[in-house]
Protein backbone atom coordinates (compact mmCIF):
# COMPACT_ATOMS: atom_id res chain seq x y z
CA UNK A 1 0.00 0.00 0.00
CA UNK A 2 1.58 3.22 -1.08
CA UNK A 3 0.20 6.22 0.74
CA UNK A 4 1.22 8.52 -2.11
CA UNK A 5 -1.21 6.85 -4.53
CA UNK A 6 -4.65 8.46 -4.00
CA UNK A 7 -6.43 5.41 -5.41
CA UNK A 8 -4.72 3.09 -2.94
CA UNK A 9 -5.27 5.41 -0.01
CA UNK A 10 -8.99 4.62 0.19
CA UNK A 11 -8.04 1.09 1.18
CA UNK A 12 -6.01 2.22 4.15
CA UNK A 13 -8.03 1.38 7.26
CA UNK A 14 -9.00 4.53 9.15
CA UNK A 15 -7.43 3.59 12.47
CA UNK A 16 -3.93 2.72 11.40
CA UNK A 17 -1.33 3.77 13.95
CA UNK A 18 1.75 5.29 12.39
CA UNK A 19 4.89 6.22 14.23
CA UNK A 20 7.96 7.92 12.82
CA UNK A 21 10.04 9.26 15.64
CA UNK A 22 13.32 9.53 17.42
CA UNK A 23 13.53 9.61 21.19
CA UNK A 24 16.27 9.68 23.82
CA UNK A 25 16.23 8.89 27.52
CA UNK A 26 19.70 9.31 28.97
CA UNK A 27 21.99 7.13 26.86
CA UNK A 28 19.13 5.07 25.42
CA UNK A 29 18.13 5.92 21.87
CA UNK A 30 14.88 4.82 20.30
CA UNK A 31 13.98 5.01 16.63
CA UNK A 32 10.53 3.96 15.53
CA UNK A 33 9.24 3.91 11.98
CA UNK A 34 6.19 1.70 11.50
CA UNK A 35 2.56 1.70 10.39
CA UNK A 36 0.54 -0.66 12.58
CA UNK A 37 -2.65 -1.87 10.85
CA UNK A 38 -5.87 -2.25 12.88
CA UNK A 39 -6.46 -5.55 14.62
CA UNK A 40 -4.45 -7.06 17.43
CA UNK A 41 -0.82 -6.11 17.01
CA UNK A 42 1.81 -7.64 19.23
CA UNK A 43 4.84 -5.51 19.93
CA UNK A 44 7.43 -8.21 20.49
CA UNK A 45 11.01 -7.98 21.63
CA UNK A 46 13.42 -8.44 24.52
CA UNK A 47 13.37 -6.38 27.70
CA UNK A 48 15.04 -3.03 27.27
CA UNK A 49 14.20 -2.78 23.57
CA UNK A 50 11.99 0.26 24.10
CA UNK A 51 8.54 -1.38 23.94
CA UNK A 52 7.09 0.24 27.05
CA UNK A 53 8.64 3.56 26.14
CA UNK A 54 6.95 3.37 22.73
CA UNK A 55 3.57 2.80 24.39
CA UNK A 56 4.18 5.79 26.68
CA UNK A 57 4.88 7.95 23.63
CA UNK A 58 1.66 6.78 21.97
CA UNK A 59 -0.32 7.38 25.17
CA UNK A 60 1.14 10.86 25.52
CA UNK A 61 2.81 10.20 28.87
CA UNK A 62 6.12 11.18 27.29
CA UNK A 63 6.80 13.43 24.32
CA UNK A 64 9.28 12.26 21.67
CA UNK A 65 12.40 14.32 21.06
CA UNK A 66 11.25 14.57 17.47
CA UNK A 67 8.81 12.88 15.16
CA UNK A 68 5.19 12.23 14.49
CA UNK A 69 2.52 9.80 15.68
CA UNK A 70 -0.89 9.55 14.03
CA UNK A 71 -3.96 7.42 14.70
CA UNK A 72 -6.29 7.36 11.71
CA UNK A 73 -6.62 11.03 10.71
CA UNK A 74 -5.70 12.28 14.16
CA UNK A 75 -2.23 13.65 14.70
CA UNK A 76 -1.30 12.69 18.27
CA UNK A 77 2.05 14.42 18.20
CA UNK A 78 4.07 16.25 15.57
CA UNK A 79 7.20 17.91 16.89
CA UNK A 80 7.84 19.77 13.61
CA UNK A 81 4.60 21.67 14.09
CA UNK A 82 4.87 21.90 17.86
CA UNK A 83 1.72 19.80 18.13
CA UNK A 84 1.08 17.63 21.19
CA UNK A 85 -2.33 16.19 21.98
CA UNK A 86 -2.83 15.81 25.75
CA UNK A 87 -3.24 12.19 26.93
CA UNK A 88 -6.79 13.04 28.02
CA UNK A 89 -7.70 13.97 24.44
CA UNK A 90 -6.25 10.87 22.78
CA UNK A 91 -9.05 8.50 23.82
CA UNK A 92 -6.83 5.51 24.37
CA UNK A 93 -7.34 2.66 26.81
CA UNK A 94 -4.19 1.59 28.61
CA UNK A 95 -3.56 -1.51 30.70
CA UNK A 96 -0.25 -1.15 32.48
CA UNK A 97 2.06 -3.86 33.70
CA UNK A 98 0.97 -3.05 37.25
CA UNK A 99 -2.77 -2.58 37.73
CA UNK A 100 -2.57 1.06 38.89
CA UNK A 101 -6.09 0.92 40.33
CA UNK A 102 -6.77 3.55 42.97
CA UNK A 103 -6.35 1.79 46.34
CA UNK A 104 -9.00 3.94 48.04
CA UNK A 105 -11.71 3.19 45.46
CA UNK A 106 -13.74 0.06 44.78
CA UNK A 107 -13.36 -1.82 41.51
CA UNK A 108 -16.62 -0.29 40.32
CA UNK A 109 -15.56 3.26 41.22
CA UNK A 110 -12.21 2.75 39.50
CA UNK A 111 -13.96 1.77 36.29
CA UNK A 112 -16.65 4.46 36.63
CA UNK A 113 -13.97 7.17 36.89
CA UNK A 114 -12.83 6.32 33.37
CA UNK A 115 -16.31 6.40 31.80
CA UNK A 116 -16.45 9.65 29.88
CA UNK A 117 -20.12 10.12 29.12
CA UNK A 118 -23.25 10.48 31.24
CA UNK A 119 -24.11 11.50 34.78
CA UNK A 120 -23.00 9.69 37.92
CA UNK A 121 -25.68 7.01 37.76
CA UNK A 122 -25.11 6.36 34.06
CA UNK A 123 -21.36 6.08 34.60
CA UNK A 124 -21.84 3.55 37.39
CA UNK A 125 -24.22 1.57 35.23
CA UNK A 126 -21.74 1.56 32.37
CA UNK A 127 -19.03 0.45 34.81
CA UNK A 128 -21.24 -2.45 35.93
CA UNK A 129 -21.72 -3.54 32.34
CA UNK A 130 -17.97 -3.36 31.71
CA UNK A 131 -17.18 -5.44 34.79
CA UNK A 132 -19.65 -8.01 33.52
CA UNK A 133 -17.90 -7.99 30.16
CA UNK A 134 -14.60 -8.93 31.80
CA UNK A 135 -16.29 -11.51 34.02
CA UNK A 136 -15.72 -9.51 37.19
CA UNK A 137 -19.23 -8.35 38.10
CA UNK A 138 -19.03 -9.92 41.56
CA UNK A 139 -15.90 -7.89 42.35
CA UNK A 140 -17.63 -4.51 41.95
CA UNK A 141 -17.65 -3.63 45.65
CA UNK A 142 -14.10 -4.72 46.43
CA UNK A 143 -11.03 -2.57 46.72
CA UNK A 144 -7.86 -3.54 44.82
CA UNK A 145 -6.19 -4.85 47.99
CA UNK A 146 -8.93 -7.50 48.25
CA UNK A 147 -8.42 -8.73 44.68
CA UNK A 148 -6.02 -11.31 43.24
CA UNK A 149 -3.52 -10.32 40.58
CA UNK A 150 -5.67 -11.72 37.79
CA UNK A 151 -8.80 -10.02 39.13
CA UNK A 152 -7.00 -6.69 39.30
CA UNK A 153 -5.97 -6.94 35.66
CA UNK A 154 -9.56 -7.81 34.70
CA UNK A 155 -10.72 -4.64 36.41
CA UNK A 156 -7.87 -2.69 34.80
CA UNK A 157 -9.02 -4.07 31.44
CA UNK A 158 -12.57 -2.91 32.14
CA UNK A 159 -11.24 0.52 33.04
CA UNK A 160 -9.21 0.70 29.83
CA UNK A 161 -12.38 -0.02 27.82
CA UNK A 162 -14.50 2.45 29.81
CA UNK A 163 -13.59 5.51 27.77
CA UNK A 164 -14.63 3.78 24.50
CA UNK A 165 -11.04 3.97 23.32
CA UNK A 166 -10.00 4.25 19.70
CA UNK A 167 -7.01 2.08 20.51
CA UNK A 168 -6.08 -0.23 23.36
CA UNK A 169 -2.51 -0.28 24.65
CA UNK A 170 -1.51 -3.24 26.81
CA UNK A 171 1.97 -3.20 28.34
CA UNK A 172 2.83 -6.78 29.35
CA UNK A 173 -0.41 -6.78 31.34
CA UNK A 174 -0.28 -10.40 32.43
CA UNK A 175 3.45 -10.94 32.93
CA UNK A 176 3.10 -11.18 36.72
CA UNK A 177 0.37 -13.84 36.56
CA UNK A 178 0.67 -17.62 36.44
CA UNK A 179 0.11 -19.56 33.22
CA UNK A 180 -3.56 -20.71 33.47
CA UNK A 181 -4.75 -17.22 34.50
CA UNK A 182 -2.62 -15.73 31.77
CA UNK A 183 -4.13 -17.95 29.11
CA UNK A 184 -7.65 -17.11 30.20
CA UNK A 185 -7.01 -13.37 30.23
CA UNK A 186 -5.31 -13.60 26.86
CA UNK A 187 -8.50 -15.17 25.50
CA UNK A 188 -10.48 -12.37 27.09
CA UNK A 189 -8.37 -9.72 25.36
CA UNK A 190 -8.85 -11.51 22.05
CA UNK A 191 -12.65 -11.60 22.56
CA UNK A 192 -12.84 -7.96 23.67
CA UNK A 193 -10.80 -6.72 20.74
CA UNK A 194 -12.98 -8.70 18.34
CA UNK A 195 -16.26 -7.74 20.02
CA UNK A 196 -15.49 -4.04 20.38
CA UNK A 197 -13.72 -3.86 17.02
CA UNK A 198 -11.09 -1.77 18.72
CA UNK A 199 -7.48 -2.09 17.56
CA UNK A 200 -4.90 -3.00 20.15
CA UNK A 201 -1.16 -2.99 20.66
CA UNK A 202 -0.09 -5.72 23.05
CA UNK A 203 3.46 -5.61 24.37
CA UNK A 204 5.12 -8.88 25.30
CA UNK A 205 8.52 -10.55 25.33
CA UNK A 206 6.88 -14.00 25.57
CA UNK A 207 6.97 -15.77 22.19
CA UNK A 208 4.08 -18.14 22.98
CA UNK A 209 1.90 -15.24 24.05
CA UNK A 210 2.81 -13.31 20.91
CA UNK A 211 2.01 -16.32 18.72
CA UNK A 212 -1.34 -16.89 20.45
CA UNK A 213 -2.52 -13.31 20.05
CA UNK A 214 -0.99 -11.67 17.03
CA UNK A 215 -2.85 -10.52 13.95
CA UNK A 216 0.25 -8.47 13.31
CA UNK A 217 3.71 -8.61 14.79
CA UNK A 218 5.81 -5.52 15.34
CA UNK A 219 9.43 -6.35 16.15
CA UNK A 220 11.36 -4.34 18.70
CA UNK A 221 15.14 -4.68 18.77
CA UNK A 222 17.41 -2.62 20.96
CA UNK A 223 16.16 0.85 20.27
CA UNK A 224 14.82 0.10 16.79
CA UNK A 225 11.21 -0.63 15.89
CA UNK A 226 10.82 -0.80 12.12
CA UNK A 227 9.49 -4.21 11.09
CA UNK A 228 5.82 -5.19 10.86
CA UNK A 229 4.27 -8.37 9.46
CA UNK A 230 0.77 -9.85 9.18
CA UNK A 231 -0.64 -13.39 9.00
CA UNK A 232 1.87 -16.16 8.22
CA UNK A 233 4.60 -13.57 7.92
CA UNK A 234 3.82 -12.50 11.48
CA UNK A 235 4.78 -15.87 12.91
CA UNK A 236 7.90 -15.84 10.78
CA UNK A 237 8.86 -12.37 12.00
CA UNK A 238 8.75 -13.62 15.60
CA UNK A 239 11.57 -16.04 14.81
CA UNK A 240 13.68 -13.82 12.64
CA UNK A 241 17.02 -12.89 14.18
CA UNK B 1 -10.01 23.22 92.21
CA UNK B 2 -10.07 26.81 93.30
CA UNK B 3 -7.59 27.77 90.61
CA UNK B 4 -10.04 26.78 87.86
CA UNK B 5 -12.79 28.97 89.29
CA UNK B 6 -10.61 32.06 89.29
CA UNK B 7 -9.23 31.67 85.77
CA UNK B 8 -10.42 34.07 83.11
CA UNK B 9 -11.36 31.74 80.24
CA UNK B 10 -11.65 34.44 77.59
CA UNK B 11 -8.11 33.76 76.28
CA UNK B 12 -9.00 30.10 75.69
CA UNK B 13 -12.04 30.93 73.53
CA UNK B 14 -10.13 33.64 71.71
CA UNK B 15 -7.24 31.27 71.07
CA UNK B 16 -9.53 28.55 69.76
CA UNK B 17 -11.25 31.01 67.44
CA UNK B 18 -7.99 32.55 66.22
CA UNK B 19 -6.28 29.19 65.75
CA UNK B 20 -9.27 27.72 63.92
CA UNK B 21 -9.54 30.62 61.47
CA UNK B 22 -5.76 30.68 61.01
CA UNK B 23 -5.84 26.95 60.27
CA UNK B 24 -8.52 27.49 57.62
CA UNK B 25 -6.30 30.08 55.93
CA UNK B 26 -3.23 27.88 56.30
CA UNK B 27 -5.05 24.84 54.93
CA UNK B 28 -6.23 26.61 51.79
CA UNK B 29 -2.91 28.34 51.08
CA UNK B 30 -0.71 25.53 52.40
CA UNK B 31 -2.35 22.57 50.65
CA UNK B 32 -2.73 24.38 47.33
CA UNK B 33 0.85 25.68 47.60
CA UNK B 34 2.19 22.26 48.55
CA UNK B 35 0.46 20.71 45.53
CA UNK B 36 1.92 23.37 43.25
CA UNK B 37 5.41 22.87 44.67
CA UNK B 38 5.21 19.08 44.41
CA UNK B 39 3.61 18.74 40.99
CA UNK B 40 4.41 21.78 38.87
CA UNK B 41 7.58 23.45 37.69
CA UNK B 42 7.81 27.20 37.57
CA UNK B 43 10.70 29.66 37.70
CA UNK B 44 11.55 30.74 41.23
CA UNK B 45 10.06 27.62 42.81
CA UNK B 46 13.04 27.18 45.12
CA UNK B 47 12.78 30.78 46.25
CA UNK B 48 9.06 30.45 47.01
CA UNK B 49 9.77 27.31 49.01
CA UNK B 50 12.53 29.00 50.99
CA UNK B 51 10.38 32.06 51.69
CA UNK B 52 7.49 29.89 52.85
CA UNK B 53 9.81 28.10 55.28
CA UNK B 54 11.20 31.33 56.71
CA UNK B 55 8.72 31.47 59.62
CA UNK B 56 10.29 28.27 61.00
CA UNK B 57 13.76 29.77 61.32
CA UNK B 58 13.01 33.45 61.96
CA UNK B 59 12.55 34.49 65.59
CA UNK B 60 8.77 34.97 66.03
CA UNK B 61 9.26 38.58 67.06
CA UNK B 62 11.23 39.30 63.89
CA UNK B 63 8.49 37.68 61.83
CA UNK B 64 6.01 39.81 63.77
CA UNK B 65 8.03 42.91 63.11
CA UNK B 66 7.92 42.36 59.35
CA UNK B 67 4.21 41.60 59.50
CA UNK B 68 3.72 44.80 61.44
CA UNK B 69 5.55 46.69 58.69
CA UNK B 70 3.41 44.90 56.11
CA UNK B 71 0.01 45.59 57.67
CA UNK B 72 0.74 48.75 59.71
CA UNK B 73 -1.37 51.89 59.37
CA UNK B 74 1.09 53.39 56.85
CA UNK B 75 1.28 50.28 54.65
CA UNK B 76 -0.92 49.78 51.55
CA UNK B 77 -2.55 46.71 53.13
CA UNK B 78 -3.17 48.52 56.40
CA UNK B 79 -4.66 51.50 54.61
CA UNK B 80 -6.86 49.33 52.40
CA UNK B 81 -8.18 47.54 55.50
CA UNK B 82 -8.82 50.83 57.23
CA UNK B 83 -10.66 52.20 54.21
CA UNK B 84 -12.80 49.08 54.10
CA UNK B 85 -13.61 48.64 57.80
CA UNK B 86 -13.03 52.09 59.27
CA UNK B 87 -10.49 50.94 61.83
CA UNK B 88 -6.83 49.82 61.75
CA UNK B 89 -5.93 46.16 61.31
CA UNK B 90 -3.08 46.15 63.83
CA UNK B 91 -3.88 45.24 67.43
CA UNK B 92 -7.13 43.43 66.53
CA UNK B 93 -8.01 39.75 66.79
CA UNK B 94 -8.01 39.64 62.96
CA UNK B 95 -4.34 40.64 63.05
CA UNK B 96 -3.81 37.76 65.49
CA UNK B 97 -5.37 35.39 62.94
CA UNK B 98 -2.97 36.67 60.28
CA UNK B 99 0.02 36.29 62.62
CA UNK B 100 -0.96 32.74 63.58
CA UNK B 101 -1.61 31.82 59.95
CA UNK B 102 1.77 33.05 58.73
CA UNK B 103 3.62 31.45 61.64
CA UNK B 104 1.92 28.08 61.11
CA UNK B 105 1.91 28.00 57.29
CA UNK B 106 5.28 26.27 56.82
CA UNK B 107 4.28 23.37 59.06
CA UNK B 108 1.28 22.60 56.87
CA UNK B 109 3.09 23.40 53.63
CA UNK B 110 6.17 21.27 54.25
CA UNK B 111 4.31 18.24 55.57
CA UNK B 112 1.72 18.34 52.79
CA UNK B 113 4.42 18.87 50.17
CA UNK B 114 6.27 15.77 51.37
CA UNK B 115 3.00 13.82 51.26
CA UNK B 116 2.22 14.94 47.70
CA UNK B 117 5.76 14.18 46.55
CA UNK B 118 5.46 10.66 47.98
CA UNK B 119 2.37 9.90 45.87
CA UNK B 120 3.23 7.44 43.11
CA UNK B 121 2.83 9.36 39.84
CA UNK B 122 1.82 6.15 38.07
CA UNK B 123 -1.68 6.49 39.51
CA UNK B 124 -1.89 9.99 38.08
CA UNK B 125 -0.72 8.72 34.69
CA UNK B 126 -3.43 6.06 34.67
CA UNK B 127 -6.04 8.73 35.42
CA UNK B 128 -4.60 10.99 32.73
CA UNK B 129 -4.92 8.42 29.94
CA UNK B 130 -8.41 7.59 31.26
CA UNK B 131 -9.39 11.16 30.39
CA UNK B 132 -9.61 12.86 33.78
CA UNK B 133 -8.77 16.57 33.63
CA UNK B 134 -5.79 17.66 35.75
CA UNK B 135 -7.90 19.32 38.46
CA UNK B 136 -9.94 16.12 38.91
CA UNK B 137 -6.75 14.08 39.12
CA UNK B 138 -5.55 16.42 41.88
CA UNK B 139 -8.82 16.02 43.81
CA UNK B 140 -9.68 12.35 43.23
CA UNK B 141 -6.24 10.78 42.91
CA UNK B 142 -3.41 12.82 44.41
CA UNK B 143 -5.19 14.35 47.41
CA UNK B 144 -6.74 11.09 48.72
CA UNK B 145 -3.42 9.27 48.33
CA UNK B 146 -1.67 12.05 50.27
CA UNK B 147 -4.53 12.49 52.76
CA UNK B 148 -2.75 11.26 55.87
CA UNK B 149 0.24 13.52 55.43
CA UNK B 150 -1.97 16.47 54.53
CA UNK B 151 -4.12 15.99 57.65
CA UNK B 152 -0.98 15.62 59.75
CA UNK B 153 0.26 18.93 58.35
CA UNK B 154 -3.02 20.68 59.09
CA UNK B 155 -3.01 19.29 62.63
CA UNK B 156 0.54 20.51 63.22
CA UNK B 157 -0.39 23.91 61.83
CA UNK B 158 -3.35 24.13 64.21
CA UNK B 159 -1.11 23.35 67.18
CA UNK B 160 1.43 25.92 66.06
CA UNK B 161 -1.30 28.53 65.52
CA UNK B 162 -2.75 27.83 68.96
CA UNK B 163 0.64 28.25 70.60
CA UNK B 164 1.89 31.33 68.81
CA UNK B 165 3.19 34.03 71.14
CA UNK B 166 5.88 36.25 69.63
CA UNK B 167 4.34 36.99 66.25
CA UNK B 168 0.87 37.55 67.70
CA UNK B 169 2.03 39.87 70.46
CA UNK B 170 3.89 42.02 67.90
CA UNK B 171 0.94 42.61 65.57
CA UNK B 172 -2.08 42.13 67.86
CA UNK B 173 -0.61 43.26 71.17
CA UNK B 174 -1.73 42.15 74.59
CA UNK B 175 -5.16 43.66 75.11
CA UNK B 176 -7.03 41.69 77.83
CA UNK B 177 -10.50 40.77 76.62
CA UNK B 178 -9.64 41.63 73.01
CA UNK B 179 -6.37 40.22 71.72
CA UNK B 180 -4.98 38.36 74.70
CA UNK B 181 -4.65 34.75 73.51
CA UNK B 182 -3.74 31.80 75.72
CA UNK B 183 0.06 31.89 75.39
CA UNK B 184 0.02 35.65 76.01
CA UNK B 185 -2.27 35.17 79.01
CA UNK B 186 0.20 32.67 80.48
CA UNK B 187 2.96 35.26 80.19
CA UNK B 188 0.65 37.97 81.55
CA UNK B 189 -0.42 35.88 84.59
CA UNK B 190 3.20 35.05 85.45
CA UNK B 191 4.09 38.74 85.25
CA UNK B 192 1.28 39.37 87.75
CA UNK B 193 2.58 36.56 90.03
CA UNK B 194 -0.74 34.72 89.49
CA UNK B 195 0.94 31.32 89.15
CA UNK B 196 -2.29 29.42 89.81
CA UNK B 197 -4.01 30.81 86.69
CA UNK B 198 -0.80 30.52 84.67
CA UNK B 199 -0.54 26.87 85.67
CA UNK B 200 -4.08 26.04 84.57
CA UNK B 201 -3.71 27.82 81.21
CA UNK B 202 -0.30 26.26 80.60
CA UNK B 203 -1.72 22.84 81.45
CA UNK B 204 -4.52 23.21 78.92
CA UNK B 205 -2.08 24.25 76.17
CA UNK B 206 0.29 21.40 77.03
CA UNK B 207 -2.58 18.90 76.90
CA UNK B 208 -3.65 20.14 73.46
CA UNK B 209 -0.06 19.89 72.21
CA UNK B 210 0.31 16.31 73.43
CA UNK B 211 -2.99 15.25 71.84
CA UNK B 212 -1.92 16.84 68.55
CA UNK B 213 1.41 15.01 68.56
CA UNK B 214 -0.32 11.69 69.25
CA UNK B 215 -2.74 12.29 66.38
CA UNK B 216 0.08 13.22 63.99
CA UNK B 217 2.12 10.18 65.04
CA UNK B 218 -0.84 7.91 64.36
CA UNK B 219 -1.49 9.48 60.97
CA UNK B 220 2.13 9.23 59.91
CA UNK B 221 2.63 5.64 61.08
CA UNK B 222 -0.43 3.99 59.60
CA UNK B 223 -0.36 3.36 55.90
CA UNK B 224 -3.21 3.34 53.47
Amino acid sequence: MSASDPHERTHVAPETLTLALHHRVGAFRLDVDVAVPPGLAVLFGPSGAGKSLTLRLVAGLDAPVRGRITLGDTVLVDTDRGHFLAPQQRRLGVVFQEHRLLPHRTALANVALAVREGDRAARREAAHALLEQVDAAELAGRRPAALSGGQRQRVALARALAGRPRLLLLDEPFSALDQPVRRRLRGLVRDLVDAAGVPAVFVTHDRAEALALADHVVRAEHGAITRVATGDDAAALLDEP
Amino acid sequence: MEAFAEVDWFPLWLSLRVATLATVVTTVVGVAGAYALARTHFPGRGLVEALASLPIVLPPTVLGYYLLVLIGRDSPIGQAWEALTGSPLVFTWQAAVLAAAVASLPFCLRTARAAFTAVDTRYEEAARVAGLPEWRIAVTVTLPLAARGVIAGITLAFARALGDFGTTVMVAGNVPGRTQTMPIAVFDRVQAFDYASAGVLAGVLAAVAIVVLLVVRRLERSTL
